[in-house]
């Protein structure tokens, strides 16, 4: 099954261009039973065949433990985003990033990229004084329109500062995570597994939550 | 999986808007109402551009039109995309993203001047105001509680989290029941409680009719949103025999229709009682130079072929007021 039409192949095609750097997607799937994990991995196939500024590195949450391990993967399928130096950025999709989610993947693989749109300077100031480990979650369905602004609004904070990681989670595939966290309405933010909004709210909430946090 | 890949990336930053140009009009919503302002107002020969928080407004949340001619059946998504693509054809600066403030009149009393929440300022002679509306809520007890924990306002992104959970649908116009609709398919059951008759289309009645687990409760009004960590249950009144009862729910998506979005202007223009700004036939408002057009005004019937009219409306008196300026 192709999940790419000629078209949006055509339009990633294009927007790839804009890449400054090349960027390496670490794909972490299982032996066994894992529903959408050969549907992650062909989508991901499909969109690296577009452009050679994009590799996919594929990796198996058991057997390559230590990497899981440093990069945070505790869920398959899981896609981590590598720098130009094949550095881990804080940046992950927990679960397929398809959707509406393409959004969200294309405009994080250009901000890795280097070519996203600086934050504003007071932003900037306000981001660089988190000191300590602060981690985002943004809740997510596919067929969401808002959702992929909070990813990578999200995606950005922790872009512009190594105290902070975030990850899209598709909610319906791991729904035991949606449940622990009370999701019923995406996107739904979790900063540090404890503070939470609902909403594509603005940048500046996202900094009060975590302030708060 | 079933899965829109639409993409929304169409050459972002490419025409920028310049905060030292004095521009003939500025548009201010990038919905229906904006983007045919735009059209209209471009075609005419103006300098124009358009400050939106995002390109398609509310309509990028319903999930088929079926009342927009020429369109038999097309995703609300969709049919702004190509509203988008249309207007970006013609090369016109679009501010995505912040939201404005506040919209003055200069010194000159002539020259308008629309602050953006950074306090960025742009200037135009004239502007049309296309904000739309938002979700309107309940307002009854539990109703804030909940949002986000069952209490939902956008049915397409978040009915998949109720699969096989029965949800109720609170409204009765069209967008409740193209709401219910899609709802049914992955919900277990489905209740539309409304406090009348039913608005919607007879076309979505049918449809909804045949669908069997769907029940209808009319002349019912919601009274009390329970639950605990959420959503499990509703209070409500049947109207007619003045019985209080419970159903329970797992999910209470809101679809009562809409409100206004214009505090940024209500101490400029003249808003009438339901919040609406109030323009005269050709759009104009109280003040020289300034229209309105869509669900922000006092149209009636907010449809987004009206809206899109309401746009071209406001274009064309814009450009009657440059040219006698």
């Amino acid at each position: 099954m192709s999940f790419l039409n000629d078209e949006v192949k055509g339009q990633l095609k294009g927007i790839f261009e804009k890449m400054n750097n090349e960027v390496t997607l670490a794909l972490f799937t299982k032996e066994g039973p894992c529903e959408t994990c050969p549907e992650t991995q062909s989508y991901l196939e499909e969109v690296v065949s577009t452009t050679d500024k994009l590799s996919l590195k594929l990796y198996d949450l058991n057997t390559d433990k230590e990497l899981a391990e440093k990069y945070e993967v505790s869920h398959v399928p899981s896609i981590v985003v590598l720098d130009k130096d094949k550095e881990y950025r804080g940046i992950k999709f927990v679960g397929i990033p398809a959707g509406h989610e393409i959004n969200s993947l294309v405009n994080t693989l250009l901000s890795v990229s280097g070519s996203g749109s600086p934050l504003s300077k007071e932003l900037e100031e306000r981001v660089a004084k988190v000191d300590k480990p602060v981690n985002i979650k943004v809740f997510v369905t596919l067929s969401c329109p808002h959702c992929p602004g909070a990813v990578e609004k999200a995606h950005l904070l922790a872009l512009e500062n190594p105290n902070i990681s975030a990850e899209m989670v598709e909610a319906q595939t791991f729904a035991a995570l949606s449940d622990q966290f009370n999701v019923s309405s995406v996107p739904k933010i979790v900063i540090n597994d404890e503070f939470e909004f609902v909403g594509n709210q603005p940048l500046e909430v996202f900094m009060d939550t975590i302030e708060k946090a | 999986m079933s899965l829109d890949f639409s993409i929304n990336f169409a050459g972002k930053e490419k025409n920028k808007l310049d905060s030292n140009t004095l521009y003939d009009i500025l548009i201010i919503g990038g919905g229906p109402a904006g983007l045919n302002a735009a059209l209209y107002s471009k075609r005419k020969g103006h300098n124009i551009g358009i400050i939106t928080k995002n390109v398609g407004g509310q309509v990028i949340d319903t999930s088929v039109v079926e009342n927009y001619l020429g369109y038999s059946s097309i995703s609300g998504e969709n049919l702004m995309k190509q509203f988008e693509s249309h207007v970006k054809e013609l090369d016109l600066p679009i501010l995505e993203g912040p939201s404005v403030k506040r919209l003055r009149l200069a010194d000159d009393s002539q020259t308008k001047e629309i602050v953006l929440d950074d306090d960025s300022v742009y200037k135009a002679k004239s502007v049309i105001i296309a904000t739309g509306s938002k979700p309107k809520k309940l307002g009854v007890p539990g109703e804030d509680q909940f949002a986000g924990n069952g209490v939902a306002y956008c049915a397409i992104c978040d009915g998949p989290l109720f699969t096989g959970l029965d949800v109720v649908v609170a409204g009765g116009g069209n967008s409740a029941i193209e709401a219910a609709i899609d709802l049914a398919k992955i919900a277990n059951t489905v209740t539309v409680v409304h406090r009348s008759q039913l608005r919607a289309d007879k076309i979505l009645v049918d449809r909804i009719n045949q669908l069997d687990n769907v029940e209808i409760k009319l002349n019912t009004q919601i009274l009390k949103v329970l639950g605990d960590k959420s959503v499990n249950s509703i209070n409500v009144l049947d109207k007619s025999t003045n019985e209080e009862y419970t159903i329970e729910t797992r999910g209470v998506f809101v679809e009562i229709g809409y409100l206004p979005t214009n505090e940024p202007f209500k101490n400029t223009v003249k808003l009438n009682d339901k919040e609406e700004i109030i323009v005269d036939k050709y759009g104009e408002t109280n003040v020289k130079g300034i229209f309105a057009a869509g669900d922000t005004t006092d149209t009636p019937y907010k449809q987004i072929i009206i809206s899109a009219a309401d746009g071209a409306k406001c274009a064309l008196s814009a450009n009657e007021y440059l040219n006698i300026l």
